[in-house]
């Protein structure tokens, strides 16, 4: 990516024709979305069925203290499964951010698109296979079925006549979901596990343990640094191909960096939460609308709005029905679907 | 596309031979219900099924063969002719030819109005039988208004990829709030209600046979009657206005039958999808596009389809089953997607 500053100054302003951006917003959005971020995770850390106040939340974190029960509760229980919402939600928006972008594609999720469903099948195979496999080995296989799944759609859709439209991407997707499931789902009732994998499958943050973050942070993280680095080329991408080939960017090495990341993004998020949609879906769209199409802002912003979103959305899924939990699954998909069904109106129009 | 039926010059060949293939289809569901009968944990030999039938067989072999394996085998061939039925008007009204109940959202629909009324009443037992078809019929038309009404453009009227978008996002929206109900439920009914949902033909008693025959000795008579019609709609909207079909009324009361037919298949069987998606496929294939031949043959290839997939499921991992929704599915889903693959916007 070592083009001439002459060049550099030139897509600057090829982007600021094409594709408004503004910084400022983004500026605001990325301080503003981490305090309110931090404000969330705080409430939702304070909220459940034992009652905790926001100072003992404070001190929890800052002075521990093992001998007070509250003070367990927040570091064993709440803090790991709010954090890991976080975690989820930016790794969900940042991969559908980078599909939306790679592939021009409004309609791009990991969930639509079949990476959810194919990293939960290869999950359920190895709950009934190997019910003792530890979560780093987990998550690998996690990755491999996002990237099962991802292949049979892509794979699909480009054999297909009329070429990768994003409608014909979606109805690929949501067959090789519906095959997908309909495996895992024989598998559940075959090996009596059904209950366990429906609960995981409609969105539980309440099993996370550290354990799981630690194996996932490393993971996350890089793929987080990872899509930063390449956000300017995602930039160009989206602008059309032929335009990033013009401009000298390496097109094909840039697809296949940001799906490697987008699987284990989405591969990861699957393997703590389970499938749950839409997020990838949401809160690109919402980025954009707020801050632009430069993807140099939109994936950071995203990172920020995603983790939000599903800590709001455990926090309001533990709030509804005390002392049950609404899986957050279905609470995102009661937004999402109203959503997806704007954006299918519009036409699924390509970005 | 093979329309070879409806080019045909010959039209009296074209005749015999689509009346020759439906009578085959119809052979292979004898065939097919033989196997069936002696598909299961215990084994009757094909010489004890018939001896059975005519009421010559011993206690055990009458229970085993009317109690059990019989009413199963007919809810089979019911709701699979059901699910073809409806797929088959579906693309006929909308010429689309991913059409399918289950793609579109409607059989969803069905199983939420049926769901909710089994976490709201839920002693199984006394739900009266009949009663179950109506509550799905009305989720089903429910769920059909809704994603008809959104997927409608006033300029643009109904475009089919649309539509099934609609339909998808509908059917989301309808499983994340069953996922919910779900949670609800005690381990036992939670057990039945998934294996339902996964589409296991599950009410094995004459009961829903008798809840079920109805609508489907009313509904797939009045289709074929309307064969015309659908004939049609297939050379486009315009056309049939031009040739005084009243498009609107027409596709409105094909679309009520159609639905008809998918919700009170679906609450006797729970999600059986992608039945009418290939059904009719497989059916076009034979028999050329007119629905005179198509329909008779989309119930028959229906049917079968299902009583295959009841049996296989029956049969592969004994002693325990796999719902054939399931078994369905995993034929149906790459079908769809070679449809798919071939199909342009």
């Amino acid at each position: 990516m070592s083009t001439p500053a002459g060049v550099s100054a030139e897509i600057e302003e090829l982007i600021e024709k094409n594709k408004k951006s503004r910084p400022i917003v983004a500026i605001i959005i990325l301080f503003g979305g981490i305090f309110a971020l931090l404000v969330s995770i705080a409430l939702s850390i304070s909220f459940g069925a034992a009652d905790i106040n926001l100072e003992t939340v404070w001190t929890a974190v800052f002075h521990f203290n093992p001998d007070l029960t509250p003070h367990q509760i927040i570091r064993e229980i709440r803090m790991p499964r709010v954090l890991g919402a976080a975690m989820v939600g930016s790794c969900f928006a940042v991969a559908g951010a980078l599909m939306q972008g790679m592939t021009r594609n409004p309609l791009a999720d990991s969930g639509l698109l079949g990476l959810n469903a194919g990293a939960a099948f290869m999950l359920a195979l190895c709950f009934a296979f190997f019910p003792g496999l530890p979560f780093m080995y987990l998550i690998m296989y996690s990755f491999l079925g996002a990237g099962l799944g991802a292949g049979i759609v892509y794979g699909i859709g480009s054999m297909s006549r009329g070429g990768l439209t994003p409608m014909r991407l979606v109805l690929a997707g949501a067959a090789v979901s519906a095959l997908l499931g309909a495996l895992s789902e024989g598998i559940a009732l075959y090996f009596r596990i059904g209950q366990d994998l429906a609960f995981w499958y409609a969105g539980g943050v309440s099993g996370t343990k550290w354990i799981n973050l630690q194996v996932m942070s490393p993971w996350v993280i890089a793929a987080m640094i990872g899509a930063i680095i390449i956000s300017r080329s995602i930039t160009l991408l989206s602008l059309g191909d032929e335009v990033a080939i013009g401009l000298g960017q390496k097109t094909k090495t840039i697809k296949v960096f940001g799906m490697i990341l987008v699987l284990v993004l989405a591969g990861s998020a699957v393997s703590v939460v389970g499938a749950v949609g839409f997020v990838g879906l949401i809160v690109p769209h919402l980025t954009r609308l707020l801050v632009g199409h430069d993807y140099r802002w939109i994936i950071p912003c995203s990172i920020v709005i995603g983790g939000l979103l599903v800590v709001l959305a455990d926090l309001a899924a533990r709030m509804i029905n005390p002392p049950y939990e609404t899986p957050i699954g279905a609470l995102i998909a009661l937004i999402g679907v109203p959503f997806f069904l704007y954006l299918a109106r519009k036409g699924g129009r390509e970005l | 596309m093979k329309e070879t039926a409806f080019v045909s010059k010959d039209q009296n060949r074209a005749k015999t031979r689509n009346l020759v293939v439906i009578g085959i289809l119809g052979l292979l569901i004898v065939i097919a219900f033989m196997i069936s009968m002696n598909t299961g944990f215990i084994r009757l030999t094909p010489l004890e099924v018939i001896r059975t039938l005519f009421g010559y067989g011993t206690e055990k072999q009458q229970l085993i063969l009317f109690e059990f394996r019989l009413p199963r085998i007919v809810i089979s061939v019911l709701v699979g002719m059901g699910l073809a039925v409806s797929g088959c008007v579906l693309q006929g009204i909308s010429r689309n030819a991913l059409a399918d109940p289950g793609i579109l959202g409607i059989n969803a629909g069905a199983g939420l109005a049926v769901m909710l009324y089994i976490s709201f009443f839920p002693t199984t037992t006394t739900v009266p039988v009949f009663f179950l078809p109506v509550l799905a019929f009305s989720g089903a038309g429910i769920t059909a208004i809704i994603i008809y009404s959104l997927a409608y453009k006033r300029n643009e009227g109904i475009s089919p990829m649309r539509l099934i978008l609609t339909g998808v996002a509908i059917a989301a929206g309808i499983s994340s709030v069953m996922i919910v109900l779900t949670l609800r439920l005690s381990p036992e009914n939670y057990q039945f209600l998934a294996t339902w949902l996964a589409g296991s033909i599950w009410g094995s008693n004459w009961k829903f046979v008798l809840a079920l025959l109805p609508w489907i000795l009313v509904l797939i008579p009045f289709v074929f009657s309307k064969a015309r019609v659908l004939n049609v709609f297939n050379l486009g909207d315009l056309t049939a206005t031009g040739l005084g079909a009243s498009i609107e009324k027409e596709r409105r009361v094909l679309l009520a039958a159609a639905v008809g037919l998918a919700g009170a298949s679906v609450s006797i069987s729970g999600g059986i999808g992608f039945v009418g998606l290939i059904g009719p496929h497989l059916a076009r294939q034979l028999v050329g596009s007119r629905h005179q031949y198509l329909i008779p043959a989309a119930a028959l290839s229906g049917g079968l389809l299902v009583l295959i997939a009841d049996t296989m499921g029956r049969w592969i991992l004994q002693p325990s089953e796999i719902p054939a929704g399931i078994v369905v599915a995993v034929i149906g889903a790459p079908y769809f997607l070679y449809l798919l693959s071939r199909l342009k916007d």
